[in-house]
């Protein structure tokens, strides 16, 4: 549309320089490169009277004219153009001029704003420049100011540090001043009281002296001894003579020599003693050190070299000692460096093997510690629910021991429950005592029947005793010339014999088995207490001969 | 441990002979010699005044009696009683007196210290010693009884005269360099002479018997000094005690410190004994009561013990007042067993403590803590026992077996302030205010 406007007075009768002058006047520079670039274009005033043309011709003027006005309408503007006769290809003079005014009214407003916005714009330019700069200015300033306030911190903080020292400093020196002053109090208070003391003694001494200057009476010292001693030792004193003067210097002088030569001879004793305490020492280091040998080879080869040169130097040494003052220097100061060696191989010897000893611990350590934490887990773990176990295991015990000491019972239950207890032990009593009624029984029988057997012994033994008396008699009878009338008694004897020796036989089976009677075999008389009665025990065990008769 | 009956005495003066047979005590004007063993008394001398000085010669023969005031000695002799011999000083006055080693001497100190005469007993010769010192420990005599060594003061500087005691011959005289020499002591071995300095200044020097300095010794400056010094009596060590509650050993050989022994308030050693003294009062029944009454005793039977107490032990300090003059801190008594093998120290400001050091191992053997302040303490003459009294009326003992606190069994109760050992370590004298006791020890039982 700006182009519009600008090629619209290039068509009315205005010409191109006109225009271009108003334009000049009313239009920013800037605006004036458009201008130019714009006019730069226009001198084929052709091409744009042919633009011109292209909108309006002969043809659609009343049209062009109604679209003129509708835009001025659109702009605001109240003239409006009218054709100067209906249909006519012209224009009414007054209100296209008026239009044309106003809308170059409009036009020079436009401009002056633009011309407003322009300088505004430039202005708003030039303070945002000036803003900005003076920003990268001031930031420049903060910066500097910051990196000076760090410095400035930097330094605070070393005075303050300063001060601290200061102060502790000062501290010390109060505490120093302090002690020194009680140090000087307590001087001066032991002056002060010496001096009053010497104050009091010297009033006693002008007091005295006064006093004796008015006494006068000098009372005289004197001894009052009933008589004089003799001298402890009992001999006389001497003169005091220069060679008894002489005498106590030289007794001075020997109690001082034999002093020191006393201390001198402890002294050199000990010595020796440590001397050959150092001696051991080395030996024994020495000893120490030497089985390593082997194995280090390179690092020893030296060791070895000082060893050996060591060694002999010591050799000679030792001879030598008998030889030289035990207190040469040389000696003393060899048995020193040589010690001193040893002691240093021994301590480097030592320390490689703490390294060594070090080394393999942590090692084992590292290797331990892997795989022993997590048995050890399980372990601790295991222990742990055993313990549990165990620990409820008690419990419960504890529990039922409890329960059964503090149930209370009657007595029946009481006892009928501590029988259970040796209920077994009961039962083997009985089994026990059963047994023993039973064999009981079976003496009391065999007692009886050993009886029987006893009585019925005892008589048929004396049967057996009468038939044999008969026999005897019968026989010595018949040994006689009297042996026929007796024949007959003997044979009954002999039957009576005969007949008594079975059961005799069958008794002595039975006696075999319950006496041993069998080798008192002399034939003795029966008592005779022939009663039918049992005889008593001891009878019968006294014709068995089983007891001695009693005598 | 039997114990005597209760003798009267005044003034702390009981000595017994030196060759251990007689005791001899002071009652006012009156001078008693027993039997040691029997306590019979031998001799009763009676003097002019009350005597404020009693001392043995060394051969036991004879005894001396100082009286201070009239300016009087008096001499009495054990084997002939009849004989006298009376010293007087006349208008020069009497401040000190004691005898010479050869026993025939004595040797008088004038008031105010001007000078010192000599009486002779077999001659009449008489000698003046001028300007001697008047400090804590002017004059010491060597143990073979040979020399003499005296502090004099010259024109505001100090000086020692070595005498031959022989004849009292001048056989030295040296300038020190002390400021202000408070004491001299013969070495046992009597060939050293250590010199110190008044608190003023810590300063120990030592002399050899001919006048040479052998060495100086001072542990700090400014400071309050040496309060005491001791020599064992092997001659090997010089025990140092000072102010600043330490003690210091010197050794005979290069006369420099070899260690030290420090007292501190809380003990963490657990190589050492801690021995605490625990009382413990028995009230007595009201029916004793009309008895003891009669006779005195006190209303509670207080019975002390041992406890051993367990490490870190707490020791009760008392801070001394600062502005007073001779303090009472520090090391002030230090004493070495017969066989040099410890030492027992009390420092002032633990006044209930006492502390025995090994000298072998160089460190603290046993602590014992008493209830009330140490008043006395010494060891037996022969073997490593060590009594010591607070001023109770209990005896106590230490050996390195143990400790034993023995009450002394006596009506009207005995107050024990100082002891001292009978020369062949098999009996003690306990001295109390006015009484004196006599503990005779059987046989070596110690319990802890």
């Amino acid at each position: 549309m700006g182009e519009w406007w600008t090629t619209v007075p290039i068509g009315t009768s205005l010409g191109n320089d006109e225009i271009s002058s108003i334009s000049h006047v009313t239009m920013s520079p800037s605006r004036q490169n458009n201008l130019v670039s714009m006019y730069s274009s226009l001198p084929p005033s052709r091409s744009s009277y042919h633009v011109l043309s292209s909108f309006c011709t002969e043809d659609n003027i009343p049209q062009c004219i109604s679209y003129i006005n509708q835009e001025l309408d659109s702009l605001g503007l109240s003239s409006c153009i009218e054709a100067s006769a209906p249909g006519g290809a012209g224009l009414s003079r007054v209100p296209a001029l008026n239009a044309m005014h106003e809308l170059m009214e409009l036009h020079r407003r436009d401009m002056s704003t633009l011309e407003e916005l322009e300088r505004e714009q430039l202005k708003k330019c030039s303070a945002l420049d000036h803003i900005q700069m003076n920003n990268s200015r001031l930031k420049d300033q903060l910066e500097l100011s910051i990196r000076e306030k760090s410095g400035l911190h930097e330094t605070e903080r070393q005075l303050q540090l300063k001060i601290k020292t200061m102060q502790s400093c000062l501290k010390t020196e109060k505490d120093e001043v302090q002690k020194l002053q009680s140090v000087v109090a307590g001087r001066a208070s032991q002056y002060s009281h010496d001096a009053k003391r010497k104050e009091r003694e010297a009033a006693k001494l002008k007091e005295r002296l006064s006093q004796l200057l008015v006494d006068r009476k000098d009372k005289k010292l004197a001894i009052d001894v009933l008589n004089y001693l003799g001298r402890p030792d009992g001999k006389r004193s001497h003169w005091k003579t220069a060679k008894a003067t002489v005498g106590h210097e030289g007794e001075m002088y020997k109690s001082l020599l034999n002093d020191y030569e006393v201390s001198q001879r402890s002294l050199m004793l000990e010595n020796a003693e440590l001397k050959k305490v150092l001696q051991q020492m080395k030996k024994e280091m020495i000893h120490v050190l030497s089985p390593r040998q082997p194995s280090p080879r390179g690092a020893a080869a030296d060791d070895s070299q000082d060893q050996a040169d060591s060694d002999e130097e010591e050799k000679p040494a030792d001879s030598s000692r008998e030889t030289l003052d035990q207190s040469c220097e040389y000696a003393k100061e060899q048995l020193a460096n040589s010690i001193r060696q040893q002691w240093r191989k021994l301590r480097n010897h030592m320390e490689k093997l703490d390294s060594q000893a070090s080394l393999v611990q942590s090692q084992l350590e590292s290797n331990r510690e892997m795989i022993p934490r997590e048995t050890h887990k399980d372990e601790m773990e295991r222990m742990r629910r055993e313990v549990q176990q165990c620990k409820e295991f008690i419990h419960v015990q504890q529990q039922l021991l409890q329960q059964q000491l503090n149930t209370s019972f009657d007595d029946e239950t009481a006892a009928l429950l501590n029988d259970c207890y040796t209920l077994e032990e009961k039962e083997r009593l009985k089994e026990e005592w059963r047994l023993f009624e039973e064999q009981k029984r079976n003496f009391e029988r065999e007692r009886k029947n050993f009886t029987e057997a006893a009585i019925r012994l005892g008589r048929e033994k004396k049967a057996f005793e009468e038939d044999r008396a008969s026999w005897l008699k019968n026989q010595f009878l018949n040994m006689t010339p009297f042996t026929d009338r007796r024949r007959c008694s003997s044979s009954d004897g002999q039957s009576a014999l005969s007949i008594r020796s079975e059961p005799e036989m069958r008794m002595s089976s039975t006696k075999a088995q319950l006496a041993q009677s069998s080798t008192y075999t002399t034939f003795s008389t029966p008592k005779p207490s022939q009663s039918a009665a049992v005889p008593s025990t001891t009878e019968l065990y006294r014709t068995l001969r089983l007891i001695p008769d009693s005598r | 441990m039997n114990f005597s009956e209760v003798f009267k005495q005044s003034n702390q003066l009981c000595k017994v002979s030196p060759d251990g047979k007689y005791l001899a005590t002071c009652v006012q004007y009156r001078l008693v010699v027993r039997d040691v063993s029997t306590l019979q008394i031998l001799q009763l001398y009676t003097c002019l005044d009350q005597i404020s000085h009693m001392d043995w010669s060394s051969d036991s023969l004879f005894i001396l009696c100082a009286m201070y005031k009239r300016g009087l000695v008096q001499v009495w002799s054990l084997e002939q009683p009849d004989w006298h011999c009376k010293i007087d000083e006349g208008s020069i006055g009497l401040v000190s007196s004691r005898w010479s080693p050869d026993g025939r001497h004595i040797l008088n100190t004038t008031e105010f210290h001007l000078r010192v005469t000599v009486w002779s007993l077999c001659t009449k010769a008489v000698s003046y010693i001028k300007y001697p010192k008047a400090c804590q420990k002017g004059i010491d005599f060597s143990r073979d009884g040979c020399y003499m060594a005296l502090a004099e003061r010259r024109d505001c500087k100090d000086y020692v005269s070595v005498f031959v005691c022989d004849d009292w011959h001048l056989l030295r005289h040296f300038e020190t360099e002390t400021q202000d020499l408070a004491g001299l002591e013969w070495s046992p071995n009597g060939c050293v002479l250590a010199v110190w300095d008044s608190c003023l200044e810590y300063k120990v020097l030592l002399y050899s018997l001919d006048g040479r300095l052998l060495s100086a010794y001072s542990a700090y400056e400014w400071s309050l000094g040496v309060k005491s010094v001791t020599w064992s009596p092997n001659s090997q060590f010089l025990a140092i005690g000072s102010y600043d509650e330490k003690v210091r050993i010197l050794n005979h050989i290069t006369w420099k410190k070899i260690t030290q022994f420090e007292h501190p308030s809380s003990i963490n050693n657990t190589k050492a004994v801690v021995y605490k003294e625990v009382e413990k009062r028995t009230a007595v029944g009201s029916d004793d009561l009309s008895l003891h009454i009669t006779i005195g005793t006190a209303l509670y039977n207080t019975r002390s013990k041992y406890e051993i107490c367990p490490s870190p032990v707490q020791i009760p300090v008392v801070k001394p007042d600062p502005d007073r003059a001779n303090p009472k801190i520090g090391v002030s008594s230090l004493a070495f067993s017969s066989d040099s093998r410890y030492l027992a120290t009390k420092n002032d400001n633990m006044a209930s403590v006492v502390w025995v050091w090994d000298m072998q191992k160089m460190s603290l053997v046993a602590v014992l803590e008493q209830t009330s302040a140490v008043r006395c303490f010494q060891w037996d003459p022969c073997r490593p026992r060590l009594a010591l009294c607070t001023g109770n009326t209990t005896l106590y003992l230490w050996s390195p077996a143990g400790c034993v606190s023995v009450q002394v069994p006596t009506e009207g109760g005995f107050q024990v302030q100082s002891l001292n050992w009978h020369r062949s370590g098999d009996s003690l004298m306990l001295l109390g205010k006015e009484q004196l006791c006599l503990c005779y020890m059987d046989t070596d039982q110690e319990d802890k």
